[in-house]
């Protein structure tokens, strides 16, 4: 395996790109150049950054930090969660539900694959546990927020029909089953979507980088069919649990709709 | 019979008692809480109190259970599915109450995206109806309707009342209230309610 090395000169002339879209924002007025330059350094910091994170860990070999960095980016999704939700679970459950939505379905999907398929020495090396758990964990957050989107606005929408059944003596998971499905729905189509799209309109990423470290790309397809049915595992199980978990707090045990439990703080 | 102690549910305090075949009506000024006090009696909102049917506490029943029993129709019934008939167990049995609200026989197919208000509210009644509830709190349940179709509701209701079904039915109607009501209660901006005999 070889691959053609980066210095940080090699990036200065690609770097120019960026500073002519910066330049085509001034001419053209768009006002876009402050947030277009805090986005650029940003990325820059935040992926020199993670490089050397991921040196020390690769270095360290420890389950303990390996585990803390984990918890990091799961603690980064289910902030990205609610930043994404127009109307949010009260108290603990605003970030609760969503970190141990993505927890547990994220989390359970890399064991799964660290302890059957990939059997790492140890399994916990962070060279393949954090990748992969980035990667599940990144899709896993798109479905559950998308979920969590229709759930809580379709429960206020709806709510004279969702009242209307429980009035006439139905019990909340009749009242609620037309729409968890729908929450249910519009949370799997991105994963299907790409599914259905990937290697005819897009190369993905993972894909990409393997085939440039000099990977035959036949295995590197093979990775990526490993990785997407990771995905599309932790995304049915993240979904699945923070809907009905939702669905749940948003109901209380005499079947009544508690629709006073969402808060609309992020309403604009 | 229903019993209704010192239910609180926001500014709304109240206890009364309603016999089986009795039919009492509600009156007040819009915003006083009058849906709100159906709604608890329903258990649809967190409420504090006690409320018994003959002597059987709600909370001793699952919410469903009582909820068949003590039936809350709302002002703007909701519908969940596309069609009308979809909204029910047993078409057939409910078709003679709708066409005695002055629905044509064909109703059962209808969209419910195209109803009209008042078409929601008889449609709602009949839904409602099926359930055949010992105790039914109507939310101003002719509304919307025309004085013939509200005079079909009317004697509709008096029927089950008859037949031994208690009734609360919320009203802005002072003649209405007089003509199916045995008792008036009237609530007041405080959450108390009065009663008054016509």
């Amino acid at each position: 395996m070889t691959y053609i090395q980066l210095s940080y000169g090699d990036l200065a002339l690609p770097a120019l790109l960026v500073v002519m879209d910066g330049v085509l924002s001034l001419v053209l007025r768009l006002k876009l150049e402050k947030q277009l330059a805090i986005a650029t350094v940003r990325m820059v910091v935040q992926l020199v950054l993670v490089g050397y994170v991921l040196t020390f860990l690769f270095a360290a070999v420890s389950p303990l930090w390996t585990a803390f960095a984990a918890i990091i980016m799961v603690l980064f999704a289910s902030r990205e969660i609610v930043a994404r939700q127009k109307r949010r679970l009260p108290g603990v459950w605003k970030y609760g539900l969503g970190a141990g939505c993505t927890l547990l379905a994220a989390g359970t999907i890399t064991m799964f694959a660290l302890l059957t398929e990939l059997r790492p020495d140890p399994w916990y090396h962070p060279r393949y546990a954090l990748p992969l758990l980035g990667m599940i964990l990144g899709n896993t957050m798109t479905g559950i927020s998308l979920g969590l989107d229709v759930l809580t606005n379709s429960l206020v929408r709806e709510r004279a029909a969702i009242e209307a059944c429980l009035a006439l003596g139905g019990t909340r998971h009749q009242a609620l089953l037309p729409i968890i499905r729908d929450a249910l729905r519009s949370g799997f189509m991105p994963i299907m979507n790409s599914m259905a799209a990937i290697g005819l309109v897009s190369l993905p990423g993972m894909m990409t980088g393997q085939i440039l470290a000099g990977v035959e790309p036949v295995d590197a397809a093979k990775y990526q069919l490993l990785i997407m049915f990771l995905i599309a595992g932790g995304t049915g199980l993240g979904t699945l649990a923070a809907v009905l978990g939702s669905a749940h707090l948003l109901t209380d045990h005499r079947h009544r709709l508690r629709l006073d439990r969402i808060s609309t703080d992020g309403l604009a | 019979m229903l019993t209704v102690h010192a239910l609180k549910r926001l500014h709304i305090s109240v206890s009364f008692e309603l016999q089986n075949g009795e039919c009492v009506a509600l009156q007040g000024p819009s915003g006083v809480g009058k849906t709100l006090l159906l709604r608890s009696i329903a258990d649809l909102d967190p409420n504090e109190g006690t409320v018994k049917l003959d002597g059987t506490l709600r909370e001793a029943m699952p919410a469903p259970v009582w909820r068949k029993r003590v039936t809350y129709l709302a002002t703007e019934p909701g519908w969940w599915s596309d069609t009308v008939r979809d909204h029910f167990t047993a078409w057939d049995d409910a078709l003679p109450l709708a066409t005695r609200l002055g629905l044509p026989d064909d109703c059962g197919s209808w969209p419910v995206q195209r109803l009209s208000t008042g078409e929601r509210q008889r449609l709602g009644l009949v839904r409602a109806l099926m359930l055949r509830s010992r105790v039914l709190l109507l939310d101003e349940p002719t509304s919307a309707l025309d004085s013939a179709s509200a005079a079909a509701v009317e004697s509709l209701i008096a029927e089950r009342i008859s037949n031994g079904t208690s009734v609360i039915w919320s009203t802005h109607d002072n003649a209405q209230a007089r003509r199916v009501g045995s008792r008036i209660f009237a609530m007041g901006p405080d959450g108390g309610i009065t009663e008054n005999r016509p």
